[in-house]
């Protein structure tokens, strides 16, 4: 296929003729060379509509030609929403349109446009209100006429990366100023980070005549000698936030799909440029309206013919040159309108394939195929607003400027004033100086603050409006003529108009169409477009994929040493918190038996464990614990809980006495970061007076529970010089001593399972191998490992609560059935007030053990208890089936008029009948009276 | 993101830390239940400057205070005198 828009080759463009391919638009062949954009390949080909409108489906075409033109949006393969006036084609690339069916050229919702004044202002908000019913089919309606395009979900995941950078300066924006400023900065010994979001640097000056041309070159060759600066492109500055902590997404990698970059920059240099805006009149969206810049891009840059024959409306130089270029170009320019002595145009009619006329303001009419307007500019503000700026608006130039700018960021080029090339650069370089000043000064401050002198500000004719109505945004189809209805119907703020009308709010986010907005606005009000303000530009500057945010997923995990044993054993995962621990090794009901008859071993290494060291440590746990501890003796392990302030439980475990200044205090696996915080807060804050070290050594032991019968028997073996005896080593007492030759271990006797046995904390790095010698030397005893679901249920028959599993952020420890625990007549500890004031209440549900009447019933955890048909009185926080009783067993809360033991309560099963179940009078189902964990 | 000026380890990203809030008294023995929960549950919420606690969890591990005005973030250590 042939390309008749192709010009032949410009001075200025980025086009690789010797790199000619093809690629397919909607499933047909076309041309291109390396450098082309996919818009640029088809404008050359001849192709003028590349989407449908979001709402109308009306035809669209170039607008812009660059990354934020609304109409250029499409299915890239995979990709939806794909940018196709920034993004180069590609061989083969498969590039369809988005939002048309059934094809672009004959789109039927394109009937919209008719029945268009059911889609004014407020539409959504005014139409699909009742019968609620009906939503879902509304939902599914609306959804085939949005423009997004189409996701598949077999596609391959993609790699996506993440960056820190400390630049001292930042400059958002690579055009002349942008890289001047990054020059001046460099020079005077800053590290700088130059972003530019297309893919070449240079701004304006990439479509300027032949001196602006060599200017670039200069720039870019100081650049490229310059080490102390990293450049950037086809890469957006997406946000500004706190502290200059400026995003960047950066696109176009090798093997990486999109990177993150999050720079702190010391100061921030915003150079972004201005970008034109659109004229509103009638038919302002047709195929073959073109903004100039867009028009010298495609000729200059890209060497495309934009038209045949064209009108040009111009209030500015830029204009005056796009119609020189058209001339060049060999577009015939059968008119230029010039603004500036009153000239204007007042409609542009048009059909599918776009613009056949346009009417000038002195009722001329030109048959021609393009409108190419110049009309005036919108500093895009956006990363101003994001540092808390406000900018203001000039009548002179008919724009805004920024006013109000913290001190580590500042602003040059267009966007802060107009100028020769030279002025431009100069005031670059002052405020690149300066910025680089700024961010060496050193210190906390930056004593006084120099503003570079101000840039000139050119005066430019105020046109937003001509005197019809047209599209004010493209993206989200809103006209002027909605915004004025919009204002009629008492929406008179901009920021009201905004979200009623949706105008700014599509994919260009106010790039293109907030000004306009706001003069629509203004005129439809009466007040000014200074009065009127502008709308808050937010993060992101341009839309980010959720890849680049998510990046690669790092998600850290933690193993025991004795994972690898687990691995093999074909232990089922389960994820706790940061830790991945065995669930089961196939079968917990037949490991909870096998600890019920003979012994049986667990990884608990997670545990929180802290080494407590210093004459103050029995006050801090007086302090931590609602239990007393001054009287624990060397060897001796006591149980404790702990509450925080409001008397709410906060974590258990056992501390042992080691020695005479030692103890070692566990805490719950997923307590283990909270505790640590929480030990740290009292020695640090409340209690600095305190001679406590507080050392958490969760990972330096591998900690291995030997429960079950013949645990003694077992770790007679294993441990030498321990003597095991009952009399020498009871319950709740802790000894250390060396194990199958491994010096350093803790063995303490305590009883979670509810049989006797004996935790063993051994040094990390021993843990396999202590792990594997139980196996070995205690195969005969029926040794045999058991998971964190058997250690559950043997808890849960043995009645032992689990902190956030049987309780939670309201249950106070009166509640929870600690009663036995909580001393009160110590002298301080946390949680003390208000547990003293929860001992003078009776209202608070209690913790009970519970028993389905029909013990072949599991209700449900969280099965709620009721009363009365709909009275919530209580719920199930534990229950599973019980292999020693042959019953299902649970844990439970109950209102206080139905704790006694022996009152039934009802349970309501989740989507099943009531059934009735019995409070206990304890919480152990099991060995109540603890004689097999004494024995 | 805010940088938070560790007196220990220099200014570090927020996410290294966890805010405590603002700082406030523990109140002492015999205080009753309407002074305990002011205590305990309110929170004087400036908007301008206000004292609070941080925790350089991912750092040094040390609860430190500065002060921060609410309406800019802007963060500043406490004057030198004040640092225990």
């Amino acid at each position: 296929m042939s390309a008749p828009y192709r010009l032949g080759p410009q001075p200025g463009e980025v086009l690789d003729r010797s790199r000619a391919f093809s690629f397919t638009w909607n499933g047909r062949r076309y041309p291109a060379y390396e450098g082309d954009t996919i818009v640029s390949a088809l404008a050359a080909s001849g192709e003028r509509v590349f989407s449908r409108s979001f709402k109308y489906h009306r035809p669209r075409g170039v607008l812009s030609a660059s990354y934020h033109d609304p109409n250029c949006t499409v299915q890239v393969g995979d990709e939806p929403n794909v940018r196709a006036a920034h993004r180069r084609a590609a061989p083969g690339m498969d590039v369809r349109a988005q939002n048309a069916w059934p094809s672009l050229r004959y789109d039927v919702k394109s009937a919209n446009q008719i029945v268009g004044r059911f889609l004014s202002a407020g539409f959504y908000y005014k139409t699909f209100i009742k019968p609620q019913r009906l939503w879902p089919l509304y939902d599914r309606i609306l959804n085939r006429f949005s423009a997004g395009g189409v996701l598949t979900h077999a596609e391959p995941h993609e790699y996506y990366d993440k960056r820190y950078a400390h630049p001292d300066v930042l400059v958002a924006g690579g055009g002349p100023a942008g890289i001047s400023g990054a020059l001046a900065a460099a020079e005077s010994g800053a590290s700088v980070l130059l972003v530019e979001e297309e893919h070449e640097l240079g701004g304006h000056l990439r479509w300027g005549d032949q001196a602006e041309r060599a200017a670039l070159a200069e720039l870019r060759a100081a650049l490229a000698a310059n080490p102390a600066i990293e450049v950037l492109t086809d890469s957006a500055v997406t946000g500004r936030y706190d502290g200059n902590w400026v995003a960047v997404v950066q696109r176009n990698l090798p093997q990486v799909t999109e990177r993150l970059i999050k720079a702190r920059a010391k100061t921030l240099v915003v150079a972004a440029g201005l970008i034109e805006r659109p004229y509103v009149f009638e038919g302002n969206d047709l195929p073959g309206v073109l903004l100039s810049t867009a028009a010298r891009r495609l000729i200059n840059t890209h060497a495309v013919r934009p038209g045949d024959r064209a009108v040009v409306l111009t209030a500015n130089p830029e204009g005056d040159a796009a119609a020189a270029d058209l001339e060049c170009a060999g577009v015939d320019v059968a008119r230029v309108v010039d603004a500036r002595r009153g000239g204007d145009v007042v409609r542009v009619l048009g059909g599918r394939a776009g613009v056949r006329q346009v009417e000038c303001g002195d009722g001329w009419k030109v048959a021609c195929d393009l409108l190419v307007t110049a009309v005036g500019w919108t500093a895009p503000t956006a990363l101003l607003n994001m540092a808390g700026d406000r900018p203001a608006y000039s009548e002179a130039a008919a724009r805004f400027f920024p006013s109000k700018l913290p001190d580590d960021v500042l602003v040059t080029g267009g966007i802060a004033g107009d100028g020769t090339l030279d002025e431009l650069i100069d005031h670059a370089r002052a405020t690149g100086r300066e910025a680089a000043r700024r961010a060496l000064g050193g210190g906390g401050g930056w004593g006084t603050t120099m503003a570079p002198p101000a840039l000139p500000v050119a005066e430019h004719p105020a046109l937003f409006r001509g005197r019809t109505h047209g599209f004010v945004d493209f993206s989200e189809d809103v006209t002027s003529k909605d915004l004025a209805a919009a204002v009629h119907e008492g929406y008179d703020s901009i920021e009201l108009v905004k979200r009623y009308t949706t105008a700014t709010m599509g994919p260009s986010q106010g790039k293109l169409e907030t000004v306009n907005t706001v003069a629509v606005v203004a005129e439809a009000t009466g007040h000014s477009i200074g009065d009127t303000g502008t709308t808050v530009w937010r993060p992101p500057y341009v839309p980010v994929t959720l890849g680049a945010l998510a990046g690669r997923s790092f998600e850290p995990v933690r193993y025991s040493p004795l994972q690898p044993w687990h691995e093999r054993a074909g232990a089922k995962p389960l994820v706790a918190g940061a830790w991945i621990r065995p669930d089961h090794y196939g079968d917990s009901a037949g490991e909870v038996r096998n600890v019920r008859t003979n012994v049986g071993i667990i990884d608990v290494t997670p545990l929180g464990k802290f080494d407590l060291r210093g004459p103050d440590v029995p006050q801090l746990l007086n302090q931590l614990y609602v239990n007393k501890w001054s009287k624990l003796d060397v060897g001796s392990v006591r149980y404790g809980v702990m509450c925080a302030e409001d008397g709410v439980v906060l974590d258990d475990g056992v501390v042992g006495r080691l020695a005479a200044d030692r103890y070692l205090l566990t805490s719950t696996s997923s307590g283990a970061g909270t505790i640590e915080e929480w030990i740290e807060s009292w020695l640090q804050i409340e209690r600095p007076d305190w001679r406590v070290y507080a050392t958490p050594v969760t990972d330096a032991y591998a900690s291995i529970n030997v429960a079950g019968p013949r645990s003694r028997e077992l770790l007679a073996r294993v441990a030498d010089g321990v003597d095991l005896a009952p009399e020498a080593f009871g319950y709740m007492r802790v000894r250390s001593g060396r194990i199958v030759g491994v010096d350093g271990c803790f063995l303490w006797r305590i009883g979670f399972t509810g049989e006797r046995s004996y935790e063993l904390h051994v040094p990390a790095a021993y843990g396999l191998h202590v792990w594997e010698a139980l196996l070995d030397r205690g195969a005969d005893l029926g040794v045999a490992p058991f998971g964190i679901e058997a250690q559950r249920i043997l808890r849960l028959e043995k009645g032992h609560l689990i902190v956030g599993q049987d309780t939670d952020g309201l249950t106070q420890a009166y509640g929870a059935g600690l009663d036995w625990l909580v001393k009160l007549d110590k002298e301080d500890f946390v949680g003390r007030r208000e547990l003293a004031w929860q001992r003078g209440r009776d209202d608070y549900f209690r913790l009970v053990g519970l028993q389905p009447v029909d013990g072949s019933v599991v209700p449900a955890e969280a099965s709620q208890i009721v009363e009365g048909g709909n009275t919530i009185v209580g719920r199930i926080t534990s229950s599973r089936m019980s292999p020693t009783l042959g019953r299902s067993v649970c844990l439970g809360f109950v209102a206080p008029h139905l704790a006694a033991p022996g009152t039934t309560v009802s349970v309501q099963l989740p989507g099943g009948p009531l059934i009735p179940a019995t409070v206990m009078a304890q919480h152990a189902h099991f060995d109540p009276e603890g004689v097999r964990q004494r024995g | 993101m805010i940088l938070v000026p560790c007196p220990h380890c220099g200014a570090r990203n927020a996410s290294e830390f966890r805010c405590v809030g603002e700082q406030r008294a523990r109140p002492g023995d015999g205080t009753g239940p309407e002074p305990w929960r002011s205590y305990l549950y309110l929170r004087s919420n400036p908007a301008g400057w206000v004292t609070e606690g941080w925790y350089h969890r991912a750092g040094c591990r040390r609860y430190l205070t500065v002060e921060r005005d609410t309406l800019t973030n802007e963060v500043r250590p406490l004057p030198a005198e004040d640092l225990a």
